[in-house]
């Protein structure tokens, strides 16, 4: 509370003052910040990804086919760890999946945000009849698994990277949908929402500035979830072949190419793009655990 | 039923003649508010009196366009300060309650928005209004906070809801209200929520705010306490229904209709001793309205 009081308001100060908050909130979870450390690796992979690479994703060695990573007996520094059984260094491969690992979880991520919240904040502020079409057709949408969803999906909208990625869109939004309407409807009875209407606030005022502010806290744990969520469903489109095609280095893809040497001696190929995936799922589901902390009004210290 | 005269002059700044609300329910048609009188003039104190479900808010907020769709609304008249509000425009209405008219409520803590700084809070209401920028907003900002008592009000700008106690936060709640100099301020129970010595406080502001600036004042209560403290008049409402409408003095020494007897018989103080009165000791058939309005 003191500390408050001595502080002169600017709005640079008021912005730098939010972010030591969030900052303090985020930083209390050593897993977030673990997690948040490893996210900011692969980005850093992603973005500098054709500097970092010894070679180019396609690019096919016919004298080093299957060649195990460097530790391992016939293993040599140039393919550090290894190459796949057409000959193309996994290292690489692995780097320029990261670009579209990424690209697949903002994409998916921040589209399904955008209109998953737009549709739900509408469908729990206003209620009624149109609340009532608009949930009657998201839970059409749940009643099928979502990968399966995506499958009948992707072979709609068409085959491929964008189509995987349009298909999951849909097949995530009906939970984003979901949250946002409850969490509104929870908010628009408050005292503040009555208040803000007295002062004259439109209903997009309302509804995009009063009361989904309120929302939020949960709602980014939730797109931190879709994020990964994106990840392994566009991989598993790809592992299914409906997603990337064949020499798109997504790390899904990959495992799918790799499919025939999961019961031989030669790990590195199945392995590695999986663990790829895992480690970034991971990374951001501890990343969003800390957003929540840090983000949620009760959990913050004043 | 004996009521004073209903004051109605050329100046009277709300006027509200057979005010019923009613709600849709599944056992049909629930009259909240059943033929409500009331007229508040400048610089008046009008408390509205009566007990839980007594329909003291729904008429006020009927009065403010802020029930949700399912309440009908209907009055011979409803008119503000020469407007008639029946016939007035969702644009016209919307200008003018918040900025002529406006409100406080009872639970501070929730009504203002947690997600942003109070400073922000009030002055979104004056951008809003009145269309004031820069300095002259935070200038005029900061001035509010003074006015409704709030020390050290320029750093208190930046602090969100959850930093303040229950008495800075209705202080807030009452800036914001005061913010565009309403013509009328209506305050559901201000002081519920708050305890006895904040709620003195608070009630010693309003009235002066109400003084300084000759508004009209209506205080939705149902603390016989706060009405003999603040109102030049009053009306007990039971029911949905006016069971009498009277200045401060005689209501005290002269309550006219039953409901009020038994509402001031069943002041802790006036009891001591003994078990307090329900309204069942004075009507037989405790629910029947027309039994009470009758007498």
């Amino acid at each position: 509370m003191t500390d408050i009081s001595q502080q002169h308001i600017s709005s640079a100060k008021l912005r730098a003052k939010a972010l030591r908050e969030f900052w303090y909130g985020f930083s209390r979870s050593n897993g977030a910040v673990i997690g948040l450390a490893i996210f900011l690796f692969f980005v850093a992979v992603a973005l500098f990804a054709p500097l970092l690479a010894p070679y180019a994703y396609d690019v096919r060695f016919d004298k080093a086919v299957l060649q195990p990573p460097v530790w391992q007996s016939g293993g040599s520094w140039a393919f550090p760890l290894g190459t796949d059984a057409i000959g193309r260094d996994m290292l690489s491969r692995l780097i320029f999946g990261a670009q579209y690992s990424l690209f697949i979880g903002v994409v998916v991520a921040g589209l399904v945000f955008v209109f998953g919240v737009a549709i739900g904040v509408v469908s729990g502020f206003f209620g009624g009849k149109t609340d009532m079409a608009i949930m009657r057709l998201m839970d059409i949408l749940l009643a099928f698994p979502a990968l399966l969803l995506a499958l009948l999906l992707v072979n709609i909208v068409g085959r491929g990277l964008s189509g995987a990625i349009m298909a999951t869109i849909i097949a995530f939004l009906p939970y984003f949908v979901r949250l946002s309407r409850a969490a509104v409807q929870a908010e628009k009875s408050k005292d503040y929402v009555t208040a803000a209407r007295l002062a004259g606030a439109g209903r997009l005022r309302l509804m995009f500035r009063t009361i989904l502010p309120n929302c939020m806290a949960s709602l980014i744990v939730q797109v931190t979830l879709a994020f990964s969520d994106a990840i392994l469903s566009v991989s598993a489109l790809g592992f299914l072949g409906m997603g990337a095609t064949a020499p798109t280095p997504e790390w899904g893809t990959m495992l799918a190419d790799a499919r025939d040497f999961v019961t031989t001696d030669k790990w590195w190929i199945v392995t590695l793009p999986g663990l790829a995936i895992l480690l970034l799922v991971l990374a951001v589901n501890l990343a969003g655990d800390g957003l929540r902390d840090a983000f949620d009004p009760k959990l913050k210290r004043s | 039923m004996v009521f004073s005269p209903v004051a109605s002059g050329p100046n009277s700044l709300l006027e509200i003649r057979n005010l019923v609300v009613s709600f849709e329910t599944a056992n049909g048609l629930f009259k909240a508010v059943d033929g409500i009188d009331l007229n508040v003039e400048s610089g008046e104190v009008l408390a509205i009196v009566g007990e839980s479900g007594s329909g003291k808010s729904v008429s006020m907020l009927a009065v403010m366009g802020l029930l949700p769709d399912n309440a009908h609304i209907s009055a011979d008249i409803l008119r503000f300060n020469g407007c008639d509000m029946l016939t007035m425009k969702a644009r016209e209405k919307r200008a003018l309650v918040g900025r002529d008219i406006s409100m406080i409520f009872q639970e501070p803590i929730t009504s203002l928005n947690p997600c942003f700084t109070v400073g922000y809070q009030v002055a979104e209401v004056l951008q809003v209004h009145l269309g004031l920028k820069g300095a002259a907003l935070r200038r005029r900002v900061i001035e509010l906070l003074e006015a409704v008592g709030i020390a050290n009000s320029e750093a208190r700008l930046g602090a969100y809801p959850h930093q303040m106690s229950g008495g800075q936060c209705q202080r807030i709640m009452i800036a914001q209200a005061i913010a565009c100099n309403p013509k009328l301020l209506i305050a559901d129970e201000p002081t519920t929520a708050l305890d006895v010595t904040i709620q003195k406080q608070i009630l010693d502001l309003l009235k002066d705010l109400q003084y300084r600036s000759n508004m009209g004042l209506i205080m939705i209560t149902h603390d016989m306490g706060v009405v003999a403290e603040t109102a030049d008049r009053v009306i007990v409402q039971y029911m949905g229904r006016k069971m009498e409408e009277a200045d401060i003095v005689s209501l005290f020494e002269k309550p006219q209709s039953t409901y009020t007897k038994a509402l001031l018989a069943a002041l802790p103080e006036n009891v001591k001793g003994k078990r307090l009165p329900t309204i069942g000791d004075y009507f037989q058939e405790t629910a029947n309205v027309a039994a009470v309005s009758a007498e």
